[in-house]
């Protein structure tokens, strides 16, 4: 039970999180609401740990990418062309990706060699300042440090850049933005895929550095689910997702080392002694998301929530949206 | 190229057009979800001869092991029944688009408050089916509809996005569950209650054997019974009461139903109820009929399969009843199904053709001349 231990732990577990949570709100920005990230996840766990023992780690995790934004782009064909329901869809697309990554995964099950991991790195400066160092910046995997770079990326580009206000624009208020002559469906289409390449890569994250190795129906354990939870709680703000994401996961790693010593503060550990008391523990995750979403409710009440105004509601010109 | 319709392709010397519906004939909504599911049909089996299998073989295989004799059709039953309730407390929450997506874990829930009644116990033992079973579909229905009733208070109270709270608490109830048959319930430390006793079984069709000798083998059970009789309830209350007007109101139209001064956290509330109720008799019906014991994992994922037959059925009670006869056919025959993913693929196959089909419903195709 060493605090620097957990949270190096929860820190790369909570990039899985990450880059999911980002890619979600990448989508919603503009308008589509995608529901599919478990599947997605799966899939690009189940690409990234195939190609990955085939061909190394990076290519891995550019068939994962590629894999996540395939999902996503039938998601958004379903969606923007045929203006079906998104909430279901995105229900479909978790179906689909579990059992496609299950169908192609069978017989795979087991850990991946070491040859396939993406490389660790320990910074040389920053991982002497104390504290910080050994838990941010020590043998943490290379995707660890692109989660560092992608969450500022992701948020300047949303809030600074004109292809980041065409974006919200999309999500926010459809028609203006078609009258201003922004394509809405192919910025869609786009943001769409974007974020089902970031969910795939969250995925090939899962298998090709966090807990290496294809479990089958283990491998995502609802991390997708999770991430769409996040997104709420994150009010669509990838500053909020980074602390989102490392907090869950953080509790995570903590309800595994809880089970491990023999004595707690001196007492005898429930968790250690009477086994079956540590599925308590496993709820903890599950229930942590809901507190945090009532907690933050109240304010993202006063705030409008952060969602954008166009959310799930497909766009057809000349009409008005349902 | 604008969002969605219309479709021009010129590289063609005729083409399709697409035009807004401004009516909707009755018999269209059968057909567009005939051309969809035809639609998935084709795909799946596509994707079955990409990897290698045998596409009409493995129709074939499905079709006489699930529906060949009256043994399989039987069991096909069995696997139908919690479907068809799994199938009702999906429809009658989406009818309001309140989207629960945890009947799975409602479903683990009602198994939990079902199976509660005989292993604490809270009956002596001995005491008649006649009591021992209306007392387990009470604390079910109660267990499951407590379950789903957290996400619609948390809904209707807080805001909360009722997908979240209902996905995270399945995970909760499944771990909720493991902890009691780990635990207090294991039977010699494995995961799972000792078997329940005779008295808190639902009659089956083969209890009656001696009486119909062509009765012998066919486990189907109570629970069929009851499914049918509260679809037939699930529809009486949608379409010819007071709140079930309400509940289409406020799936049709939330500000209408607002202005009209209906008090949409109470109806929330209410519907999650009911449709955690309905869930939560699909564990119980489950454990008391079909398991006569509680274990982990006893349920290949009905509470979502729910989430399908509900949108194939179109929210219509009846059509949950006839789409869960043809899923239970296919978790079934899926069972011997390898890899283990196929079914899984081919319900999202058939969701995505059968929404994707919807749009059939508001453009009218026409072939024209370029």
């Amino acid at each position: 039970m060493n605090a620097e231990v957990i949270l190096a732990a929860g820190i790369a577990t909570g990039t899985i999180l990450l880059f999911a949570t980002i890619g979600e709100i990448l989508t919603e920005r503009s308008g589509v609401i995608n529901l599919g990230v478990e599947g997605m996840m799966f899939v690009g766990a189940l690409a990234g740990f195939r190609v990955g023992i085939e061909a190394g780690p990076w290519l891995g995790l550019v068939a994962a990418m590629a894999a996540g934004a395939l999902l996503a782009l039938l998601h958004a064909i379903v969606c923007i062309r045929f203006q079906a329901d998104q909430i279901v869809s995105g229900l479909a697309l978790t179906f689909l990706g579990m059992g496609v990554a299950l169908v192609l995964g069978d017989g795979l099950a087991g850990s991946a060699s070491t040859s396939a991991l993406v490389p660790t790195i320990t910074l040389p400066l920053l991982s002497q300042i104390p504290f910080l160092g050994p838990v941010m910046f020590t043998n943490q995997s290379a995707l660890v440090y692109a989660g560092y770079v992608l969450v500022p990326v992701a948020a300047l580009w949303i809030t600074r850049t004109r292809p980041g206000l065409h974006l919200r624009a999309v999500g926010e208020a459809p028609s203006g933005a078609d009258a201003l002559g922004i394509d809405v469906a192919r910025t869609r289409y786009r943001y769409t895929c974007i974020g089902g390449a970031l969910v795939g890569l969250a995925g090939a994250t899962i298998t090709l550095a966090v807990t290496p190795g294809w479990y089958a129906a283990q491998t995502t354990s609802g991390l997708g689910w999770i991430a769409v939870g996040l997104v709420i709680f994150a009010r669509w703000d990838p500053w909020r997702a980074i602390v989102g994401a490392y907090l869950i996961a953080v509790i995570r790693r903590l309800t595994l080392d809880l089970q491990g010593p023999p004595d707690l503060f001196g007492i005898p550990n429930p968790f250690f002694t009477y086994q079956p008391s540590t599925f308590f523990l496993n709820m903890l995750p599950y229930v942590i998301v809901i507190l945090v979403l009532v907690l933050g409710s109240r304010s993202a009440r006063r705030t409008g929530g952060g969602a954008p105004a166009a959310l799930g509601i497909p766009f057809v010109r000349g009409e008005r949206g349902q | 190229m604008s969002a969605g319709m219309p479709v021009r392709r010129h590289w063609l010397p005729i083409g399709l057009e697409a035009e807004r519906r401004l009516d909707t004939p009755r018999w269209l909504p059968l057909a567009t979800l005939g051309v969809g599911l035809l639609v998935a049909l084709l795909i799946s089996g596509a994707l079955l001869a990409i990897i290698g299998a045998d596409p009409l073989l493995v129709l074939r295989h499905i079709l006489i092991a699930s529906f060949g004799s009256l043994g399989v059709l039987s069991d096909t039953l069995v696997k139908a029944t919690p479907l068809m309730f799994t199938g009702l407390a999906c429809a009658v929450a989406f009818r309001m688009r309140l989207w629960n997506i945890g009947a799975e874990g409602q479903l683990f829930l009602g198994a939990w408050g079902a199976s509660a009644v005989v292993l604490v116990p809270m009956l002596p033992a001995g005491v008649s089916p006649f009591i021992v079973v209306p007392v387990m579909l009470v604390c079910g229905i109660l267990a499951g509809a407590l379950w789903g009733g957290i996400a619609g208070w948390l809904k209707a109270r807080f805001g909360v996005n009722e997908i979240i709270t209902t996905l995270m608490l399945n995970y909760i109830a499944i771990q909720w569950v493991r902890f009691w048959v780990f635990g207090p319930w294991s039977e010699g430390g494995f995961q799972l209650s000792r078997q329940f006793p005779r008295e808190a079984w639902l009659p089956r069709l083969t209890d009656f054997a001696s009486v119909v000798r062509d009765f012998a083998g066919l486990t189907v059970h109570l629970g069929l019974v009851i499914a049918i009789v509260c679809a037939v309830l699930v529809w009486f209350w949608l379409s010819r009461t007071r709140t079930g007007y309400e509940i289409r109101l406020i799936g049709d139209n939330p500000r209408a139903a607002h202005y009209a001064g209906i008090d949409i956290g109470r109806t929330v509330i209410l519907v999650m109820l009911v449709s955690g109720g309905l869930a939560g008799l699909a564990g119980m019906t489950e454990v008391s009929g079909s398991v006569h014991r509680l274990q982990d994992g006893f349920s290949p994922g009905y509470g979502f399969t729910g989430v399908i037959i509900a949108y194939l059925a179109r929210f219509n009670p009846f059509g949950v009843i006839v789409a869960s006869i043809a899923f239970g056919g296919l978790i079934l025959a899926g069972r011997e199904i390898q890899p283990a993913g196929i079914p899984s693929m081919i319900q999202g196959i058939v969701l995505f053709c059968v929404i994707s089909s919807d749009v059939l419903l508001r453009y009218r195709l026409r072939v024209v001349r370029r």
